[in-house]
């Protein structure tokens, strides 16, 4: 033991952990005990790359060194290879920061995701947390809003809502008791920001509901979490009872007047609670049906009291906007667009994982540049961004920016951020197919369009696949799609049309019989 | 996985008592009841019912609404294999086809088998496709032989111990 202590970084992100982290981080304890070498093993979240993982990181004179991805059998060869000095090894990177995709992206909300240790609140304090409470804390209640409202910062879940506006309701409301609710029922496929920030930084999502309660006077918070999500609710219930041992949680947050009680609650297996309405039913332990708008969930949502219901994402942005100032976020992005945005790239793509940049990249540098295309080597065909409910749009719209505004112009929406690459062995048909049949599978039933309309799209679906006199189906679908998008109560009904239709629209020839039948052949 | 406490009424019935306290109890009642027993026993809804002031539909209404609540004790094992697009662009339907022509699984049939394979959509792991949960365990870049290593028992952290170096880099 007479070496310096070691510290060596091995994310303990379910990521990470699905592709052998935990054996990794066994090993090196192993290994360093077996030739009496002392390492510090500190778990952290993931960096974002991916494909990189298990990427571990060793310290060296103050930076940060990785290595991956690393298997356990490659944890002896790393000692042979000197990698606790940096050592040379087939599996080093260099220095972590100046990996390839690390200078460019703008960390404002993930600054801490893969650099602390999730759980230590002492990490937290010295990487900058608490800043943005602290500040909030000296501040009177319609400041704070406004400097929400200031920053831009519209709403991350998907429908984009300015969140300054939805506090300012919440705080004009007059009640005995109002709520902050953080959406993390992260149901979309290609989604996986809001798993990450948990699991890597839970501390500053406790910190954004701890400033949107003092802005709004709330005493209450829960963060629902889909139950396919372990990790994500064991270590966010550890961090508050981290946080309430810290006095950042509880009956004074950090020594003032304001009470903000937090809790975790599971769900349970319905895509449909990611819908604002349904999450609150849920919540209140009903059937998670969708509730009809208005009365808005500002002015009568959990309980029928005032509530902030805030994706994951916002509220985690909420910190640094106080502590950096509303117009250093809105500094930076695209028309009203403003702040950064954390992209997910995923399915077939060769570089997958979480870059977080301003608003305004092209989806082509995301894909082709960050991703390096797919991950089979054969040509993008197809992006569906924004999750199930998101278009699916081809590789001639691949300039479009990141951008709200922009996505909508193309037919598409950026949702909660997540792009899913296809290559060129996809049946846009069958995705199609798909968008109706999970609708059917996850609706709530309270409204026509949505519970009929999706049974009935997928049956439509399977008879152009088959070839059944495709004109008058095509018609079918469209005049469908039309009455879904138009009458129905939410955007699970409302939206399923979007894929549908960007894939007729953008792969015609994916929803011609010949055509079919030539590529069974 | 497995190792569930037998149906206890009184077990059952403090469980319910610690949790009714809180607001909006449904939820936490019928998981904590789930991880107890791995089931919620239809003898459960009526002390639900009484406890938290609801009707007995309304219990069985919450209970039939989400798909991670069981009625009946569960098989010794369950994988569950995301098949939404993230993962169908990796080819997670070759997998449900593999899984019914070498082993004659039918993903989402329950029977009497010990291992059911569920469809789960989304499970957050997709820059890393295919993927499964097994227990608490996430797994990554499934591919046909793991997922048959774990139909056969395999523990899910043995799976994930590749030839060195070939964690994460997987094509499929």
């Amino acid at each position: 033991m007479s070496a310096a202590t070691t510290r060596v970084f091995v994310p303990v992100d379910a990521a990470a952990l699905s592709v052998g982290a935990e054996a990794v981080a066994c090993a090196i304890a192993a290994e360093a005990a077996a030739r009496g070498l002392c390492v510090d093993i500190v778990r952290t979240g993931s960096r974002g790359m991916l494909w990189l993982e298990p990427l571990v990181e060793v310290e060296v004179a103050g930076r940060r060194i990785a290595y991956g991805p690393v298997a356990a059998g490659d944890v002896a060869a790393l000692f042979d290879g000197d990698f606790l000095a940096g050592g040379a090894h087939p599996l080093h990177l260099g220095p972590t920061d100046a990996l390839a995709w690390m200078p460019r992206q703008e960390r404002f909300t993930f600054a801490r995701v893969g650099v602390t240790d999730p759980l230590s609140l002492a990490d937290y304090r010295a990487q900058g947390g608490l800043a943005g409470l602290t500040r909030a804390l000296a501040m009177a209640p319609a400041e704070i809003v406004e400097a929400v409202r200031a920053s831009g910062l519209r709403g991350r879940g998907g429908a984009g809502f300015p969140t300054g506006i939805k506090w300012k309701t919440v705080l004009a409301a007059e009640a005995e008791r109002k709520y902050i609710v953080c959406n993390a029922d992260e149901g979309d496929s290609g989604t996986f920001a809001d798993r990450m920030l948990m699991e890597g930084d839970p501390f500053v999502l406790i910190e954004g509901m701890a400033i949107a309660a003092v802005a709004v006077g709330a005493t209450q918070g829960y963060i629902y979490v889909r139950s396919e999500y372990p990790h994500a609710a064991r270590t966010l219930r550890r961090a508050i009872v981290a946080a309430e041992r810290g006095g950042v949680l509880g009956a004074s947050v950090l020594g003032s007047p304001h009470a903000f009680r937090l809790e975790v609650r599971v769900g349970a297996g319905a895509y449909i609670c990611g819908e604002e309405t349904s999450l609150l039913e849920s919540l209140e332990g009903k059937r998670a049906i969708v509730r009809a708008k208005p009365p808005l969930p500002a002015l009568a949502g959990l309980f029928g009291q005032p509530t902030v219901v805030n994706n994951v994402l916002s509220l985690a942005s909420v910190p640094w906007i106080l502590a950096h100032g509303a117009e250093a976020y809105a500094g930076v992005g695209m028309g009203r667009s403003r702040g950064t945005m954390p992209v997910q790239l995923a399915g077939n793509v060769r570089r997958g994982g979480l870059i977080e940049l301003a608003f305004g990249v092209s989806l082509r540098t995301l894909v082709e540049g960050f991703g390096g295309g797919t991950l089979t080597g054969r040509p993008v065909r197809a992006v569906q961004v924004g999750g199930p409910l998101g278009a699916y749009l081809p590789e001639h719209l691949l300039d479009t920016p990141l951008d709200y505004e922009a996505l909508a112009a193309v037919g598409g929406m950026l949702g909660h951020g997540g792009i899913v690459v296809f290559d060129d062995r996809v049946d846009m048909a069958h995705q199609a197919r798909f968008a109706f049949a999970f609708c059917a599978k996850e609706s709530c039933g309270k409204c026509t369009p949505c519970r009929i309309g999706a049974v009935r799209g997928a049956e439509t679906m399977d008879r152009i696949i088959a070839g059944e006199d495709r004109p008058a189906n095509i018609d079918v679908l469209r005049d469908l799609s039309h009455l879904m998008t138009d009458a129905s109560l939410c955007a699970m009904g409302g939206l399923t049309p979007m894929p549908v239709m960007s894939a007729l629209t953008h792969f015609p020839e994916d929803f011609d019989p010949p055509a079919l039948s030539a590529a069974a052949e | 996985m497995g190792g569930y406490a037998p149906w206890n009424a009184d077990v059952a019935q403090q469980l319910v008592a610690r949790l009714s306290g809180l607001e909006g109890a449904m939820l936490p009642v019928l998981h904590a009841l789930q991880e107890e027993f791995g089931y919620i026993d239809s003898a459960a809804v009526p002390l639900i019912a009484d406890a938290l002031n609801v009707s007995r539909a309304e219990v069985h209404g919450a209970i039939t609404f989400y798909d991670d609540f069981r009625e009946g004790p569960p098989p010794a094992r369950i994988i569950k294999l995301c098949r939404a697009e993230a993962c169908q662009a990796l080819g997670c339907e070759s997998l449900v086809a593999e899984l019914a022509r070498s082993r004659g699984i039918v993903v989402d049939q329950h029977g009497a088998a010990d291992l059911v394979v569920e469809t789960v959509y989304c499970l957050g792991n997709c820059a890393l496709g295919p993927a499964a949960l097994v227990g608490d365990q996430l797994i990554g870049r499934l591919d046909a032989p793991r997922l048959m290593a774990l139909c056969d028992g395999a523990a899910p952290a043995r799976v994930q111990e590749l030839p060195p170096g070939a964690a994460g880099r997987a094509a499929p």
